[in-house]
């Protein structure tokens, strides 16, 4: 072969790898394209509102007539609905999950896991509709009080879908528990019970956590469940039988209506938009942190 | 002249000296075996001559290696052309997961070659010199993978050759074999003798006295002695020889 | 010490039975679910609801503006997000082992996949909407989730990747092949099952989400047959919005109906993921 070929086939290889590495660079520019829009779109609303207002009004009427901006109330109805889910979810995702682990036969777990991933599958709307169509019915059998919009439906519907997310990683989290650990608990005549929360369930700690801050983290993201059976009333509560906005929801009635591009109105869901960001963020980084230190624990 | 010659080699895997100032030459048409204890720096050392090292972390060279005159380390040597003229075969069989044709046939494809006349008749010629045509002519569309051990390695010698090598690099070609293919894959290796130069890697000392022309001793990356075969085996001139070839020490 | 024992047995038991009952309780959730959607949709569904535009009346309207809009947008997100993941997969799995800018690229999908899906819906309604120009078009949303899902598409083909053990790599360059070569010729091929399992869960995962494409403009309600990438647009989750939004009794009845379509579709899709990953796996016992 001519060394004219060569260097041709040389830099064929050269361009393949440079079009396989601008196409990865994607993601760098997609983490800066949504920095940008949220910074950018952001800021003239925060020049026209203060930080202060933002964090204390407890008010949130941005397109009423009497303008408030606090963002308090849909920080209050993300974390409702959140810590509803997580409420439900965690008990109940970790008791499945040291259940598979120390009690179910091999057999029955390797049945039971797909179908309980079913669980995480279901797209959003569809659970939108349970919690509106199926659950807030069968509550209103005990709360006669509550409305048709409240946050305890969309906040317990969520914590279902979010089950597979807390017992699946907590699963595989007290499977990577050495045996020895195992050994040690049941050879001095412990139970399966005080071997899981004595000694395994501390062990898998940082996997555990790992789930559950990322079920946080689902939850607070988590947008159309909650439009759809929350109603879309900003409201500073505690109250679950009453309804509430979160951040998310607000973004999407905003977006259902017509609003003025470039108005205040109009920024507002970017200003949100980046105050979920910011709480997603941090959840996530958290997460990672737990991640690293489960990593160097077993390997 | 030789077929290869090596001279004042060392490598270095980051700070791990890992081959000491080794020099040797390979006249073509032999078949040479290295032998010494693991680590010794054997496969190491037959990995520079297709430079299969390039792709270690941290790998250093110094010296040179000349094939037919040429070094091959040479910044305008093109290593896919020398890979073609210096072939190799595994120690665990690695046949692609495709037939057993297109085995065969896949180092003559990625050079462009299409002519389906040319690789059928390719296919036939290397398997027949590999000694598998017989038991596979009429399954050629049969998955590699389905074949035994013993087969899958000399199908890996049969994608080797039609290719068209002048040498043939073997690291412990059938230490991963039962005795039986061990026994066809040293005939093949006896046959094949008359028209490539063969070099191969082997911890059997039997094999190395059965096969091999010239003996090549390593030990903790120094090449300790060299010669025919038969010497070494019978008379060797250093006592650390004399020690790997009576089962001193492993 | 008995006294102790007899307790600790009971509360392992307890514990036991907890456990099936927690187990079941998701179980059971899910098949109440199912069942409210068949029992009240069953009915709805036949060939006029299937190929009905909208309409104010409940009984008339139909989901096949939906059913087009979701084929659409899949077809296009599988057209932009396949090659963009696979090549994203190769380049971190292939070539970018030891190099900075791997390391940071990688650090970006994992934060990535993180972030809600209504902020894609906010970075497509700045960049795609308005800054490039792409309007509300069935373009916009296939960008925006192509974005969402690519993270899934460049995990399952770096585990794919992974799986081919080295000693193929090794045979491919000893015969004088390049990488390029190499990675064309055995290692994808090698790996198309487990690409191609990523590829249908994160396509089956894009036919499901309304939010960011509710964003970046998809339409709430229209009888417009999309026929181009720039056009209009609704997709069957956000359709299923629109009608939950109501307060007709009917409406209700449609949105079950399209569930049980949705759910169809999803179910499948993942089905086929599961089963190819199942057939995948076992091939590649080397």
């Amino acid at each position: 072969m001519s060394g004219f070929a060569y260097s041709e086939m040389r830099i064929k290889e050269k361009i393949i790898e440079g079009l396989l590495l601008l196409s990865a660079a994607i993601s760098i520019l997609t983490t800066f394209g949504i920095l940008y829009v949220l910074i950018s779109d952001s800021y003239p609303f925060f020049q026209k509102v203060s930080l202060l207002e933002f964090f204390t009004d407890t008010q949130w009427t941005p397109l009423f007539a009497d303008k408030h901006f606090g963002i308090l109330p849909l920080v209050a109805g993300t974390l409702l609905t959140s810590g509803i889910a997580i409420a439900v979810a965690l008990p109940i995702g970790l008791t499945i999950a040291i259940y598979l682990n120390e009690y179910a036969s091999p057999g029955f777990r390797k049945v039971i896991k797909p179908i309980l991933e079913i669980l995480a599958t279901i797209p959003t709307v569809v659970y939108g509709f349970f919690a509106l169509v199926v659950i807030t019915p069968y509550l209103q059998n005990f709360f006669p009080e509550m409305g048709g919009f409240n946050a305890l439906s969309p906040g317990i519907v969520m914590g279902i879908m979010i089950i597979p997310l807390i017992s699946s990683m907590s699963e595989d989290a007290l499977y990577a528990v050495p045996k020895s650990l195992r050994e040690a608990s049941y050879g001095m005549g412990a139970t399966r019970l005080q071997t899981s929360f004595r000694v395994l369930v501390p062990a898998a700690s940082s996997g555990i956590i790992v789930s559950t801050i990322l079920a946080i983290s689902r939850a607070v993201g988590e947008t159309m469940i909650v439009a759809i059976a929350a109603g879309q009333q900003p409201n500073l509560t505690a109250n679950p039988l009453e309804p509430v906005e979160t951040i998310t929801t607000y973004i999407v009635q905003v977006s259902l209506g017509d609003v003025v591009q470039g108005s205040l109105e109009y920024q507002t869901i970017f200003a949100a938009g980046i105050t979920l960001f910011a709480l997603t963020f941090v959840l996530n980084n958290i997460s990672f942190y737990f991640k690293k230190r489960f990593r160097e624990k077993y390997e | 002249m030789e077929k290869i010659s090596a001279n004042n080699v060392q490598v270095y895997y980051g700070s791990n000296h890992v081959i000491k100032d080794v020099s040797l030459n390979i006249e073509p048409n032999t078949v040479t075996a290295f032998i010494g204890p693991s680590g010794c720096g054997k496969s190491t050392f037959l990995r520079l001559l297709n430079r299969m090292n390039d792709y270690i972390e941290g790998f250093r060279k110094e010296g040179d290696i000349f094939l037919d005159g040429k070094n091959i380390y040479d910044k305008k040597i093109r290593v896919e052309e020398l890979r073609k003229e210096v072939g190799m075969v595994f120690q665990k069989p690695n046949p692609f997961p495709k037939t057993i044709y297109e085995n065969v046939v896949y180092g003559l494809r990625i050079q462009g070659i299409k002519n389906k006349k040319v690789l059928d008749e390719t296919v036939e010629t290397s398997l027949k010199k590999a000694a598998l045509w017989e038991e596979v002519k009429d399954q050629l569309t049969k998955s590699a993978l389905a074949l035994s051990g013993g087969q899958q390695q000399r199908l890996c010698i049969a994608r080797t050759l039609a290719v068209q090598p002048s040498v043939i690099l073997m690291d412990e070609p059938a230490s991963a074999l039962d005795p039986i293919s061990t026994a066809k894959i040293e005939e093949l290796i006896y046959d094949l003798k008359k028209n490539y130069t063969i070099i191969i890697v082997t911890h059997n000392m039997q094999q190395a006295g059965r096969v091999s022309d010239k003996t090549a001793f390593f030990y903790i990356g120094e090449l300790i002695e060299y010669g025919s075969t038969k010497q070494v085996f019978t008379n060797p001139e250093k006592e650390l020889t004399q020690n790997y070839i009576t089962g001193r020490f492993g | 010490m008995s006294k102790r024992n007899s307790i600790n047995r009971i509360n392992d038991q307890v514990f036991k039975w907890f456990g099936i009952a927690c187990t079941i309780f998701g179980l059971a959730m899910l098949a109440i679910f199912l069942y409210s959607v068949l029992s009240e949709g069953i009915p709805r569904l036949d060939w006029q609801f299937l190929t009905s535009l909208p309409s104010r009346k409940p009984e008339n309207a139909g989901i096949f503006v939906g059913i087009v809009g979701s084929l659409w947008i899949m077809g296009l997100t599988a057209l932009i997000a396949i090659p963009l993941g696979v090549a994203s997969g190769i380049y971190l799995e292939e070539y970018g082992k030891k190099n900075m800018i791997a390391s940071f690229i990688e650090i970006n999908i994992t934060n990535l996949a993180g972030v809600p899906s209504i902020i894609y819906g906010l970075l497509a309604l700045e960049i795609f909407v308005r800054v490039l120009g792409f309007g509300k078009s069935l373009l916009t949303g296939s960008l925006t989730l192509s974005l969402l899902v690519l993270p899934i598409i460049i995990v399952a083909t770096r585990e794919s990747l992974k799986a081919v053990p080295n000693t193929i790599r090794e045979a491919s360059y000893a015969l004088g092949a390049t990488k390029w070569q190499t990675i064309l010729y055995q290692i994808l091929p090698a790996s198309a099952g487990g690409i191609m399992t990523g590829v249908i869960l994160a396509l089956s995962r894009a036919v499901g989400e309304s939010a960011p494409l509710i964003v970046s403009g998809a339409l709430i309600y229209t009888s417009v047959i999309p026929s181009h990438p720039m056009d209009d647009f609704s997709v069957l989750p956000i359709q299923i919005f629109n009608w939950l939004s109501r307060p007709q009794k009917g409406f209700i009845v449609n949105a079950t109906a399209a569930i049980i379509v949705l759910l169809g579709i999803t179910f499948i899709m993942n089905g086929i993921a599961i089963y190819l990953r199942n057939r995948w796996q076992k091939k590649i016992k080397w």
